[in-house]
């Protein structure tokens, strides 16, 4: 069943809330963000977007990596690396920064819009100076995940609410704090990634330290980085002679 | 008292393992050269094939037997790792890439010699970036040393690598899914068959593994097929790094030979749970396996065991919870996961995922009624099989494992005051007749309502929470 439009329905200046039946809830994701360039959407055409060269190098060198640059039409491989790129550059895949990367690879913005909100840490919207993703699956979450994130939140000032649920901005804006999946660390547990660098297992009171770290520009919790962790099991060496006797690597 | 066997995590606290010179050092590389020089690929599948070497990344699938499937053509061949490690619970991968990335490098060269291929990526899940920076040193001086590249140690055999970074998505660990990240695409998984090993990445033939199964790859070549069967079981030869992790003392990873006790790795090796504590049950693999119960701690760890207990080593993670764990909310941070992690192509996995996770969290508030559990019980029936992919069945194995294994808990939950007061309401709403779920055929409300009716009827004299009205994630 095609949906009834009323004659006078005019898409171009009607407000979000026109788009659906009186009653209904507005689900603003669906009716905010970037004006797409085109229907059906064009590649841009290089001569009409500024790209800075240093960057457009770095993004060439990128799909020149992948096998699909020889491959008809446009090869796509770079897509994630790239926006990473741009994510690195810009603090977070602006409109601006997506369409650069789309003229060098030669893809519509809306191609790479959609790979970017696929990926959780691809984000469409400002994200601040630094990240900090808490985690709060299963081994965290009973080892206090929860509570840190808590602790996170009250710190910063961020809405723990949104925090909970796809990430929210410190009061200053400055600090993204996301609660997050399993990170790969339950060993930390809790553990939380700061600016891309795992720490834990981290108490309640770690959380203003790293946020007073982070903003007097400093180096975080040394003593509970990943980095700085030995084997679970120390230092052992084996005395099995299938392991001592045995050739290939780790000999 | 139960040792550690290392392989792959030998010499792995030296700091000089994750560089190239402190790689060959202890001896690696050498296997590389040998290879190249006097051994026939063919004889290196069989080697692998005759090993016994099972995947470490879930499935447990033949190692050798998925590269022996690769058509022995002059197509383009792939070859993928998968090191996109997201599965809660897991976390060996990070340390085998962090302290030993040549270890991984080697063995993937070394299979892609074997089986005729050119290209080789290693996945790696965007979190990792510490890992992902580890991994790329260790490629560029792999190039350097002519271990990569155009016409490897004057053999004539190339080989390119790249280490692609993931950005945050559980999904993109199902192999399919993994090829279309690596296209550049959102990580949807593909329909099975036509499977990888026929047409994969860009349509051509491409070998997935798991980061510690190719890390296995230049000791079995070393040292021959007899000598990996020489450890572990029959069916489950080799050792594994089994990452334990919950409400243990001592959390990490850990390798053993696989098959010793469930207690010799939670007890023995992670330090027993915490002082005071008992444990109530545990994930064996991985949070998408079926829960064990201390009853079953003495069972030896192997693919064989864990399937027979009705459960999976998956790969190989022990989430361990202790009796300060309610195991209806562990369902619900289970099913919570899941929910945010489904691609959302396949209805059941979809809508299956979010309404198990609304349901749960109606029993975890005390909202829920005893029918309930029933319904979530036929949820899961609902999606096992029915997906494309194997992440909807993820959640429906250990949810409802422990719904049955934990029965009373959940009813305990749904009895709870506020609890019972709610369902007392609905049932007189609905024209029931006693606060216990009486089973469709037999519903005594005017027209034998069906549960769906009740439910609407429930929903109906309620507010329906923000996060039930459009996703909330
Ligand atoms: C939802 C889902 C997530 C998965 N995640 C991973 C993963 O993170 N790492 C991994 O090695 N395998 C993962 N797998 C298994 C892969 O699909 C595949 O079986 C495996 O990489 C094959 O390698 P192996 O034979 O060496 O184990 C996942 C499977 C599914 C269905
Ligand atoms: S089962 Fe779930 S995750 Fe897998 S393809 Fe279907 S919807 Fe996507
Ligand atoms: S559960 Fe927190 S890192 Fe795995």
């Amino acid at each position: 069943m095609t949906p009834v439009m009323p004659s006078d329905f005019d898409p171009e200046n009607a407000a979000p809330e026109d788009f659906v039946s009186p009653g209904l809830p507005v689900d603003e994701a669906n009716t905010t963000g970037r004006v797409p360039l085109g229907d059906p959407e064009k590649i841009p055409d290089p001569a009409d977007v500024e790209i800075p060269e240093d960057l457009r190098e770095q993004i060439q060198a990128i799909v020149d990596k992948y096998p699909d640059r020889d491959h008809k039409g446009s090869p796509k491989s770079a897509a994630i690396p790239v926006l990473w790129i741009i994510q690195r550059r810009y603090g977070w895949c602006t409109p601006e920064g997506i369409v650069q990367a789309a003229c060098v690879m030669q893809v519509t913005p809306a191609y790479l819009e959609s790979v970017a909100t696929f990926y959780d840490l691809l984000r469409t919207s400002p994200q601040g100076e630094h990240q900090v993703l808490v985690c709060t699956n299963l081994a965290c979450w009973m080892r206090g995940g929860d509570e840190l994130l808590d602790a996170f939140c009250e710190k910063t000032g961020a809405d723990r609410e949104a925090a909970g649920h796809g990430g929210a901005l410190s009061a200053d804006g400055q600090v993204l704090v996301s609660g997050f999946e399993c990170l790969g660390a339950c060993d930390l547990a809790p553990m939380a990634s700061v600016d891309e660098r795992y720490f834990g297992p981290l108490e309640n009171a770690d959380a203003e330290t790293i946020v007073d770290q982070l903003e007097a520009g400093e180096e975080v919790l040394p003593e509970k980085a990943l980095e700085k962790r030995g084997l679970a099991g120390g230092v052992a060496e084996s005395s099995d002679p299938r392991v001592t006797e045995g050739k290939g690597p780790n000999r | 008292m139960i040792e550690e066997t290392r392989v792959l995590l030998r010499h792995a606290e030296d700091p000089k393992m994750a560089t190239i010179s402190g790689y060959e050092s202890y001896g690696g590389y050498e296997t590389l050269k040998k290879a190249l020089k006097e051994i026939d690929p063919e004889w290196i599948v069989g080697e692998l094939e005759e090993s016994g070497l099972r995947g470490r990344g879930g499935a447990g699938f033949s190692m050798g037997k998925k590269v022996s499937f690769l058509p022995h053509t002059d197509d383009a061949k792939y070859l993928c790792c998968n090191a996109d490690e997201s599965e809660p619970g897991a976390f060996k991968d990070r340390e085998l890439m962090q302290r030993n990335p040549h270890q991984l490098i080697e063995g993937m060269i070394i299979s892609s010699f074997a089986a005729g291929i050119g290209h080789a990526f290693i996945f790696i899940r965007g979190e990792y970036d510490d890992q992902a920076d580890v991994l790329d040193r260790a490629v560029e001086e792999a190039y350097g040393a002519g271990y990569l590249g155009k016409n490897i140690l004057g053999s004539g055999f190339d080989l390119e690598l790249v280490v692609h970074r993931g950005a945050g998505a559980y999904i993109c660990g199902e192999e399919t899914a993994l090829l279309d990240a690596l296209e550049g695409k959102r990580g949807n998984p593909r329909l099975k068959p036509p499977f990888p090993a026929v047409q994969g990445l860009y349509g051509g033939p491409t070998l997935i593994n798991n980061v510690e199964t190719l890390s296995n790859v230049s000791h079995i070549v070393a040292n021959g097929a007899d000598w990996f069967k020489g450890f572990g079981t029959e069916q489950s030869p080799g050792t594994k790094v089994v990452s334990v992790s919950g409400c243990v003392k001592r959390p990490g990873n850990y390798e053993v030979e696989l098959g010793v006790t469930l207690r010799d790795l939670i007890f023995g090796l992670a330090g027993g749970p915490l002082d005071g504590r008992e444990i109530k049950a545990f994930y064996p693999g991985g949070s998408s396996s079926p829960v064990l119960t201390p009853a079953e701690l003495d069972l030896p760890y192997s693919f064989e065991a864990m399937a027979e207990a009705g459960s999976m080593l998956g790969s190989g993670s022990i989430i361990v919870a202790d009796d300060s764990v309610s195991i209806p909310r562990m369902a619900k941070r289970t099913s919570k996961f899941y929910r945010h992690e489904s691609c959302g192509k396949c209805t059941p996995c979809r809508e299956g995922t979010s309404w198990t996770d609304k349901m749960l969290e109606r029993v975890v508030n005390g909202e829920a009624t005893p029918m309930d559990l029933d319904i979530i019980a036929s949820v899961q029936n609902n999606i096992m099989g029915n997906c494309l992919c194997v992440l909807g069945d993820a959640m429906a194995m250990p949810v409802s494992s422990m719904v049955k294994k934990f029965r009373d808990e959940f009813e305990e939950a749904i009895a709870s005051e506020a609890s019972a007061a709610w369902s007392a309401s609905v049932m007189e709403s609905a024209g029931a007749q006693s606060g216990r779920y009486v089973p469709d055929s037999q519903q005594p409300g005017p027209g034998g309502e069906s549960p769906e009716v009740i439910r609407r009827k429930r929903l109906a004299g309620r507010e329906i929470p923000s996060a039930m009205n459009g996703g909330g994630y």
